[in-house]
């Protein structure tokens, strides 16, 4: 058995762990953690420019490989500067384990430089959480804090460490426990065979089924029995905004994303649809417009690994809690055996009638494309979106920040594959995009990754350029710029009679070209429809460089549909500024 | 309704801070609440009583079960069950009012645990309803301070809250 100080026992774990990449900030109170790590440990370690962006670089990370990303910050400041993209892990359910220093275990309690209560700060925003109280627990600690983070439903798990307990002077036994078992945590290995037979004939005798599928389908790895199950029974596809890519977003069953900027075909089948399979999805307020007047005329099947997320907005009829891998191979097999008994299922001719009922809708409000509005000869967002569609073939990994810019990629970047599209759904965190680009392209550096921002969010960590100049990142920045905060200025123009209080920059903004320039980086500008897909494809041919193309867009432009709120249902929606259902 | 929800966890530092967060993160009332440690040194039992429809409650108890500390939970409002609260009140007791105070003490089956020249303590315990029904009928004295434990609660019968 060989001894190991509590800062090397780290070091160790974290390899035994399988760790690929350490996102992190040193400090006071980790330095004899970082000297562990700089002496032994084959684990890399990403040092970013803020705690922030370590936090999002780790979850993009998560989101893109499935595994969970690794955190390492400092006391106080460190840990604070972390939150953000701790909450922003918490609300998507994405799997990080977050280390974070402490002052000295005499000194806790007594406002000690750069002492905060990490425990107690993140306590609203964790799966779970670990004060270490003796070096000796520190290996244990550590495989309780993966195995929580990434089974059941995933989530971010902070250890906090207090810097005594790391010192390399004191030694212990090490040995990394294989397995973990714990008697208060046992997340559903499999879903209940009754409901899923209930399930099962419910949903064969539905006459307009649809299958709302979320982010949970693609934690879960089960985009593949999905797309069969809907393959199988011809019903129509739509995701979340977090369930992106769960379904073939090419695909014909596919009906876009649903909700507050959901397409109008999707929330149409939603709205009049008898039966509805929800699988991995959280009846979010940004998908249900208002919950009394949900979707009224149908059945539903909930299923998910959380139970309190079955029932919590939407009632459900049949609820069904275990992992979605293990409850979609029973549901699928349950199906064949009813159809093997009666052939006639599911009801052929009512489902041609509802396909043709959703082909009308999206023949008449599908998604728009080419210009909408004809006075203007400035690039339309879409446009943008759909050029980088084009010249990445559909094949990237695709981030974002959060605002209009987000929302014209979720609609007009069809995923075909899930962990593509990586946003900020549930906390909406501005500034997430770049850093959970890079946690993207350190996973994968052969494939093309694509951050979709605007010039309001890429300033909230456009430090970490300086980072991707240190690993060679070579991620691509696309700017939707329209001197906007877009969203903000979408709703002031429709609820506040265009008033625009702080959502303007006036001629604040510096010159993206010269300042990538200036980082290292390359800066292409582009405000013509002719030259963009040029400027597009000559920033993905420059493979070693991080490129960020700068693209004036029509400021004027909102994004449609929108939910009729307040006390709107799915169906109500705007269209266009002046045109609505 | 009112509701007595009743669970072991984990005797860890911070275990109590999450299920009390879970209640104002979550919009919830606690009304009253009692924590200790049970013959079990690693575990803690926890009681609390709120107040909300089925549904509230259902929300409520899967939120709890999902805290890692939480081991175990039952509703005791869904079966027959022994609930007890502990009060030491302490009253004025001077002139006339002091063998009143006596005698109500008596009719509720409390005891006098502290006699001063002033001052009667009285210990007593039983449903919160008989609780504040001896404070009610105090009305009319000079209630200097009141202490309650909280309930406490176990399940009649065979049934049993364990691992």
């Amino acid at each position: 058995m060989e001894l190991l100080s509590g800062g090397e026992m780290i070091a160790r774990a974290l390899e035994d762990e399988g760790v690929e990449y350490i996102f992190g900030y040193p400090g006071g109170a980790v330095l004899h953690i970082y000297d562990a790590l700089f002496k032994d440990c084959k684990v890399p370690h990403i040092l970013v420019r803020h705690e922030q962006a370590a936090t999002h670089a780790a979850d993009g990370y998560a989101r893109a490989t499935g595994k969970p990303g690794v955190v390492l910050v400092t006391s106080g400041p460190g840990a604070t500067n972390a939150i953000t993209g701790i909450a922003t892990a918490y609300m998507d359910s994405i799997p990080m384990v977050v280390l974070s220093g402490q002052v000295q275990s005499h000194l806790i309690g007594e406002d000690a430089f750069q002492e905060t209560d990490m425990i107690g700060i993140s306590r609203p925003i964790v799966k779970h959480s670990f004060m270490v109280k003796r070096t000796e627990d520190l290996p244990q600690m550590i495989k309780k804090a993966f195995y929580i983070a990434s089974t059941g439903r995933p989530g971010p798990v902070v250890i906090d460490i207090p810097k005594d307990l790391t010192r390399p002077d004191e030694k212990f036994e090490y040995n990394y426990p294989k397995s973990v078992k714990m008697r208060s945590y046992s997340p559903a290995q499999r879903g209940h065979t009754g409901q899923i037979k209930k399930a099962a004939k419910m949903l064969l005798g539905a006459k307009r089924p649809m299958i709302y599928a979320g982010g949970g389908v693609i934690q879960g790895d089960g985009s593949e029995l999905l797309t069969q199950l809907a393959r199988e029974l011809n019903y129509p596809v739509t995701n979340t905004l977090m369930g992106l890519g769960a379904y073939p977003g090419s695909d014909r069953q596919f009906l876009g994303m649903l909700g507050m900027h959901g397409l109008y075909e999707a929330n149409m089948a939603m709205h009049h649809s008898d039966c509805i399979l929800a699988v991995g999805a959280r009846f979010d307020d940004r998908v249900t417009n208002t919950v009394d007047k949900f979707c009224p005329g149908a059945k539903v099947i909930h299923i998910d690994i959380d139970p309190a997320t079955i029932s919590k907005i939407v009632m459900a009829d049949i609820p069904i809690v275990g992992p979605v891998q293990s409850v979609l191979t029973e549901l699928l097999g349950q199906i064949t055996l009813l159809r093997e008994k009666d052939s006639a299922l599911p009801d052929e001719s009512a489902l041609d009638r509802w396909w043709q009922q959703i082909e009308e809708w999206r023949s008449a409000h599908g998604l728009f494309t080419g210009r909408r509005y004809g006075q203007s000869d400035l690039i339309m967002p879409q446009q943008v979106i759909e050029s980088l569609y084009r010249v990445t073939d559909g094949d990237a990994y695709v981030t974002s920040d959060v605002g209009q810019h987000q929302m014209f990629a979720a609609q007009y970047y069809p995923f075909d594959e899930p962990r593509r599209w990586i946003n900020s759904g549930g906390l909406g965190t501005m500034g997430f995009g770049l850093p959970a680009a890079m946690g993207v392209k350190l996973a994968f550096p052969d494939m093309e990754v694509a951050c979709v921002t605007g010039e309001g969010s890429i300033q909230m960590n456009i430090q970490e350029l300086s980072t991707c100049k240190q690993y060679k990142t070579a991620v691509k920045i696309i700017n939707l710029r329209n001197n906007y905060l877009g969203m903000v200025k979408q709703w002031q123009d429709m609820q506040y009679e265009g008033r625009y209080a702080m959502s303007t920059y006036e001629d604040s903004l510096p010159d993206f070209v010269k300042l990538m320039e200036a980082y290292g980086h390359v800066g292409i500008q582009v405000d013509k429809l002719d030259d963009l897909e040029g400027a597009m494809k000559e920033a993905f041919a420059l493979k070693d460089k991080l490129v960020f193309l700068d693209v004036i867009i029509d400021p004027m432009e909102h994004v449609y549909p929108m939910h009729i709120a307040p006390n709107g249902s799915m169906k109500d929606m705007w269209l266009s500024k002046n045109e609505r259902t | 309704m009112r509701r007595i929800i009743s669970m072991l966890m984990e005797n860890e530092p911070g275990a109590l801070s999450r299920v009390v967060g879970l209640f104002s993160q979550r919009g919830y009332n606690i009304e009253t609440l009692n924590v200790a440690p049970t013959d079990d040194a690693t575990l803690s039992r926890l009681t609390l009583t709120t107040v909300g429809t089925d549904l509230h409650i259902e929300k409520l108890t899967k939120q709890l079960n999902k805290l890692v500390d939480v081991v175990k939970l039952v509703d005791l409002t869904e079966g027959a069950h022994i609930e007890r609260d502990m009060m030491l009140i302490k009253i004025r007791a001077t002139g006339a009012a002091r063998e009143e105070v006596k005698r109500v003490t008596d009719i509720f089956r409390g005891q006098i645990v502290d006699v001063s020249p002033n001052v009667y303590t009285i210990q007593l315990s039983g449903t919160s309803d008989k609780l504040d029904s001896f404070v009610a009928a105090m009305a009319e004295a000079d209630i200097l301070e009141v202490v309650r434990s909280g309930v406490a609660g176990i399940s009649r019968g065979e049934k049993v809250l364990s691992l």
